[in-house]
């Protein structure tokens, strides 16, 4: 790549970091801007939240407008933990009040229905409006709950949960969990790729047969999948036979876990292979960008957010940022961890373009803990930088949990997964 | 995808990132460009704030995992290369520490290093 610029070119490029050399007089804290400049946000979630705090940190003299409908949010990240008994929502909820209080971010508690790019106006659900000039959105993922024939929002809500959004749906899933019958099975149907939180499902399977070896000796978790293959699914595999032997089984796509149709009525999943019966029936339904995305006219022919992967502005309309799971990131996963990460380069991005600067080169992380056990943690993690062929992992960094990992080790990151959440939790909502 | 780099690159946005193999060739200072009055070298501060997700805002940690506000950059450039090179136990710091050169982790060091020193002023 390098050999394609010219050196005038590449003069101007470096600019920005040859021209950063004096550090700190400001503790990190960039001076006033001239003219106040105005950023709105639409969604609290790990990516809006942090480029909320971010920016505010950063520059205070802009002004930072998050726009989200829930007062509390339940973060995904440690749901499962929730649906396995080992945390309560109360755990995994986080309100706005240091956002708001210490950082000085303008919170509305309103949804984002559409957004005139060329006006750089937002129009909420109650009808008032917001200009911008600049816009970030991350508002996580839609379901396309039309591709399962028998699912529906209205079925997801009552009968077959996905709790693929915490809150009130992970609240259904613990309890139906928790009534079930002993000796009925859990079904667990994760999508193909991509979606939310690829080791997620998996997690859940694992928190699920930790419940219910405890507390429903005679039933057993089912996946139907898919997939052929999954996230850690060497590590996730190994963790199954060695903690819950025959409570966890597993169908890829081509063995019967392929989910054609469900029927709420008699609680039953069809598989091309014929039909399973659950006591209790987990839809993880196919997904694409969040709606207000769509309303934008922010996403490609993939149902994803194309971006211009150096302060993630959207390729279709300028001025708009798209962070998180709604955006189209290399080789990043759609996880709270990466939307985190693109937040925080967003905002750094953002109040330099606001400042008259060139933002700096991208460099983003993730890390995705997941429980086996509760003793049992496993992680995967990665390093990103911007190269020609978009945002790709750093090679020799990152990777897997060591699968000859000892049980010290294994004991050892699930004790830091509760230490992760606690802290990035603190880093976004305080 | 060259086509598509141009186009970032066309409306301002730019990235050394993409350049790496001539970062050995000095720029030159843009004649047209105005003396910038930087604060935080910007290359610093992107890397260094993913560091936060785990470690807390500023690395300052509200629980089990190490906290390092207040540690000096000489201190942090050791440590994370310890932890690049293997010569520290870790579970996932190595498989982090390797995705960065040591100019890099040179920088988060100076950003970590000056934080807590002028915050502490």
């Amino acid at each position: 790549m390098s050999q394609k610029f010219t050196r005038r070119e590449f003069n101007k490029l470096v600019v920005a970091g040859a021209a950063g050399s004096t550090l700190g007089i400001f503790g990190g804290v960039r001076p006033a801007l001239a003219s106040e400049k105005h950023v709105v946000v639409i969604g609290g979630g790990f990516g809006g939240a942090s480029a909320a705090k971010y920016i505010k940190k950063l520059s205070p003299s802009i002004a930072v407008t998050l726009v989200e409908p829930a007062t509390t949010f339940y973060t995904c990240p440690f749901s499962n933990w929730v649906l396995g008994g080992l945390k309560e929502m109360k755990d995994i909820g986080h309100t706005y009040d240091t956002l708001k209080n210490t950082w000085g971010v303008e919170i509305v508690h309103d949804e984002a229905v559409d957004v005139d790019a060329a006006a750089k106006t937002v129009k909420l659900k109650t009808g008032n409006e917001l200009t911008y000039d600049r816009l970030i959105v991350s508002p996580g993922i839609d379901f396309k709950f039309d591709t399962i024939e028998g699912y529906s929002e209205e079925v997801a809500n009552t009968a077959m949960p996905h709790a693929y959004k915490a809150g009130p749906q992970t609240e259904l899933l613990a309890k139906q969990l928790q009534d079930m019958k002993d000796g009925d099975n859990v079904i667990i149907c994760p999508p193909g790729n991509p979606f939310r939180c690829p080791p997620g499902p998996y997690e859940r399977t694992s928190l699920i047969a930790n419940y219910l070896k405890k507390n429903k000796p005679n039933s057993k978790v089912i996946v139907l999948d898919s997939k052929e293959k999954f996230s850690k699914q060497g590590l996730f595999t190994k963790g199954w036979e060695r903690l819950y032997g025959d409570i966890i089984e597993w169908r890829p796509a081509s063995k019967g876990g392929k989910v054609v149709s469900v029927d709420a009525a008699t609680m039953t999943v069809n598989t091309d292979a014929g039909p399973v019966k659950g006591g209790v029936i987990n839809v993880i339904p196919p997904q694409q960008a969040g709606k207000i995305a769509f309303a934008a006219g922010l996403t490609n022919e993939t149902g994803w957010c194309p971006i211009n992967p150096i302060t993630f502005e959207s390729t279709i309309h300028p001025g708009i940022h798209v962070i998180g799971d709604s955006c189209i990131a290399g080789a990043m996963p759609k996880s709270g961890f990466a939307a985190s990460s693109q937040g925080k380069v967003t905002a750094a991005g953002i109040v330099r373009l606001m400042h008259g600067d060139v933002p700096a080169p991208p460099s983003l992380v993730n890390t995705c803990y997941s429980l086996v056990g509760p003793g049992y943690g496993i992680s995967v993690a990665a390093v990103y930088k911007l190269t020609s062929d978009g945002i790709v992992k750093i090679k020799g960094a990152g990777g897997l949990t060591p699968m000859d990992a000892d049980d010290d080790q294994l004991s050892e990151e699930a004790t830091y997964a509760r230490g992760w959440y606690n802290n990035i939790a603190q880093d976004i909502w305080g | 995808m060259v086509k598509t780099i141009t186009s970032w690159l066309s409306v301002g946005l730019l990235s050394a990132a993409v350049l790496t193999g001539c970062t050995t060739e000095k720029p030159e200072p843009q004649a047209a460009a105005e003396p910038v009055q930087e604060e935080v070298d910007p290359r610093g501060e992107i890397l260094a704030l993913s560091c936060a997700s785990c470690h807390g805002t500023d690395g300052k940690s509200t629980g089990i995992l190490p906290g390092f506000y207040g540690k000096s950059a000489s201190y942090l450039k050791t440590v994370l290369m310890e932890y690049k090179n293997d010569e520290r136990y870790s579970t996932v710091m190595g498989r982090h520490a390797k995705g960065y050169t040591d100019e890099e982790i040179d920088l988060i060091a100076e950003y970590f290093g000056s934080l807590s020193k002028n915050n502490s002023k």
